[in-house]
């Protein structure tokens, strides 16, 4: 039991990242796709963020009569990554909105009838 | 005072560039602009590899904090190799893109595409030069967001559907990295890749370092287009604007191999990676499926474009299978063929650009009697094509004659022979495009039409790439000497963190600190 307990955020991360990726191949929606990447990445990001944490130590900023202290890097890292994410999901919903206006359907087998399958 | 700084220009140049490109908005001004930015790139790295192959690697630390704690950028024979490839090509297509893009993309969108092209140009340097694992994922999204958004500037709106598909399998891509580095992280706590290197070696049975070096390795294949994940290539190649094509085609899926070739070589050790995991009989496999497959794919195909696409990736099998052989010389062979594919793809997809420029159309069939019509352009595509199936005289022939010898160096007579034969294939497609060019006649509803050559702006870079492809068939000093010094140096730091491991056992206490 204590295995699952006591790892239970990466637990969860490995369940979003699953969660994420079946999203990712499985849905005819553009919209829903690009909503599953974004939980595939936010695993990651708390894959991250579990990392830095020291058992014991508190926030990375100096104060007299602390001496453990959380990895900082992990979470410098991930805002980055973040900021990442949202780019992409910004391109990914322009790219829908411009299939909208060209083919009239953000649904994949819908794309079938038309020129070109995604 | 430039000089201390060499390291970092070629990627600070093009990203301050790119905003500025924008803002000039008028299309001869931000193409003029952006080509003379390339341009100086391409100056910079050139000295970068001379200075790399006179004085070994230059390290230079990012705002003055030094490595491994600050983000380090590391030129050697290797990347500066490769960087040299990239901007050369990235300098050409963008003197050729101003007639094609004028066809091809709104005006509207014309500043914006040398925008992107500009930062997919900072990008790709930056995978390049970097020596921090972490600041490469970061420069790998900029550069393929910048991918994205090119590939949807084209007209047709199938090109949408190719952008979308490709921003979800390379966003998948790329995640799958981030997640490998950040494994890597966890038990090593560094992400300094000469300092991953050392404190690997002290984990290599570990089985969060093995999860970490398959997520990578999963991850740079997508972006590499390695056979059974390459689905997103085709469409993409297809439908972007030609320009677009001839610069990704032969830049980005390159500058993935050289990625591969770093995490192998450099951060895991070849130890690691093909005795201990077994790595290279799956890429060797992988190769050969991709070169026989994606060769055949490209002989039934009907859209020129679509057939340079599936023989980039059948190439890509060709790079991959020349570092799977595991021997300096092989690995020298992929090297050779990164910078040689780069100038028959970039050659060829001009050349396809060129007739789309004209007649409109790049499907087989409108190619038609174009051998009269526009000579000099089915010219450069003949020998192009020629240097693509490996006749000698031309670049093609030196990447096989050197992937060939690897093989047979280590009595490998069947891939020798599988090599020679994949070849045969390109024969067959290159063959049914010349033959529809020169020994068809142009139609009859065509010959109203006013076919002719293009104009000496696309003409000329086209034909420089194209002289490159000979030169470098019969003088292959250069190639061969920055591609052997970059492969021996690659084996030789393999080699040498390894014996450093050994003897100092890796700062234990240091390692587990961070780790714990």
């Amino acid at each position: 039991m204590s295995f699952i307990f006591d790892y239970y955020n990466y637990w969860i991360v490995v369940f979003l990242m699953m969660a994420g990726f079946y999203i990712v191949i499985s849905a005819n929606n553009l919209v829903k796709k690009i909503v599953g990447l974004n939980i595939f990445q936010t695993s990651v990001f708390m894959l991250y963020i579990s990392m830095g944490k020291v058992t014991g130590g508190t926030a990375p900023i100096v104060v007299e009569g602390v001496t453990q202290y959380s990895n900082p890097l992990p979470h410098v890292l991930i805002l980055t990554a973040i900021v990442v994410g949202v780019a992409t999901t910004a391109v990914g919903l322009s790219l829908i909105v411009r299939i909208k206006q060209a083919y009239g359907t953000v649904e994949e087998n819908e794309f079938e009838n038309k020129d070109d399958a995604i | 005072m430039l000089e201390q700084h060499l390291a970092a220009l070629p990627i600070i140049l093009p990203l301050i560039a790119a905003p500025i490109a924008l803002i000039l908005g008028r299309t001869v001004l931000s193409w003029g602009f952006a080509t003379l930015v390339s341009g100086l790139a391409f100056i910079l790295s050139w000295q970068l590899l001379s200075a790399a192959l006179s004085e070994g690697v230059i390290s230079y630390a990012v705002g003055g904090w030094a490595p491994p704690w600050g983000i380090e950028l590391r030129v050697d024979a290797a990347n500066a190799f490769v960087l040299l490839a990239v901007t050369a090509i990235s300098t050409l297509v963008l003197v050729y893109s101003k007639e094609s893009i004028e066809k091809e993309v709104k005006v509207a969108n014309h500043a914006l595409f040398y925008t992107a092209h500009l930062l997919c140009l900072a990008g790709l340097s930056g995978i390049l030069i970097t020596g921090d694992a972490f600041n490469l994922f970061v420069f790998l999204e900029i550069s393929s967001l910048a991918t994205y958004t090119l590939v949807s500037l084209a007209s047709d709106r199938r090109c949408l559907t190719a952008a979308f598909r490709y921003l979800v399998m390379g966003t998948i891509g790329a995640t799958f990295i981030l997640i490998g580095v950040g494994l890597l992280y966890m038990k090593t706590g560094t992400l300094n890749m000469m300092d991953l290197a050392v404190r690997i070696d002290a984990y290599d049975s570990s089985r969060t370092i093995n999860t970490g070096l398959a997520f990578i390795m999963v991850g740079v294949s997508i972006k590499l287009a390695l056979f059974p994940l390459h689905m997103w290539l085709p469409p993409a190649y297809t439908h972007a604007p030609s320009a677009v094509t001839a610069f990704l085609a032969s830049t980005a899926t390159k500058v993935a191999v050289y990625v591969m070739i770093r995490f192998i070589f450099t951060v895991f050790g070849i130890d690691h990676v093909f005795v201990d995991m077994g790595m290279g009989l799956i890429l060797m496999v992988l190769a050969v499926v991709a070169i026989f497959k994606c060769s055949y794919m490209a002989t039934v195909q009907s859209n020129v474009k679509t057939i340079l696409a599936y023989s980039s990736v059948a190439q890509i099998g060709y790079m991959i299978l020349g570092l799977s052989l595991v021997s300096v010389a092989g690995l020298m062979a992929s090297m050779i063929h990164i910078f040689n594919h780069a100038l028959m793809k970039g050659a060829l997809f001009m050349a396809v650009g060129a007739v789309f420029y004209r007649v409109g159309s790049v499907d087989i069939k409108a190619f038609a009697g174009l051998g009269r019509k526009m000579p000099l352009t089915m010219a450069a595509f003949t020998i192009a094509g020629l240097s693509i199936i490996g006749v000698p005289l031309t670049a093609g022939f030196v990447s096989k004659w050197y992937l060939v010898t690897a093989a047979l160096e280590q009595g490998n007579w069947i891939v020798a022979a599988l090599v020679l034969i994949g070849s045969l294939f390109a024969i067959i497609y290159i063959g049914r495009v010349l033959e529809a060019a020169y020994f068809q006649k142009l139609p009859e509803s065509r010959k109203s039409e006013n076919i002719k050559e293009v104009s000496w702006l696309m003409l000329v870079p086209m034909w420089v790439i194209v002289i490159a492809n000979i030169y470098f068939g019969i003088d292959t000093s250069l190639t061969t000497e920055a591609a052997s010094s970059a492969s021996e140096w690659l084996f030789q730091t393999n080699n040498m963190l390894e014996n450093s491991a050994l003897e100092n056992n890796v700062s234990e206490a240091n390692v587990q600190e961070v780790s714990s």
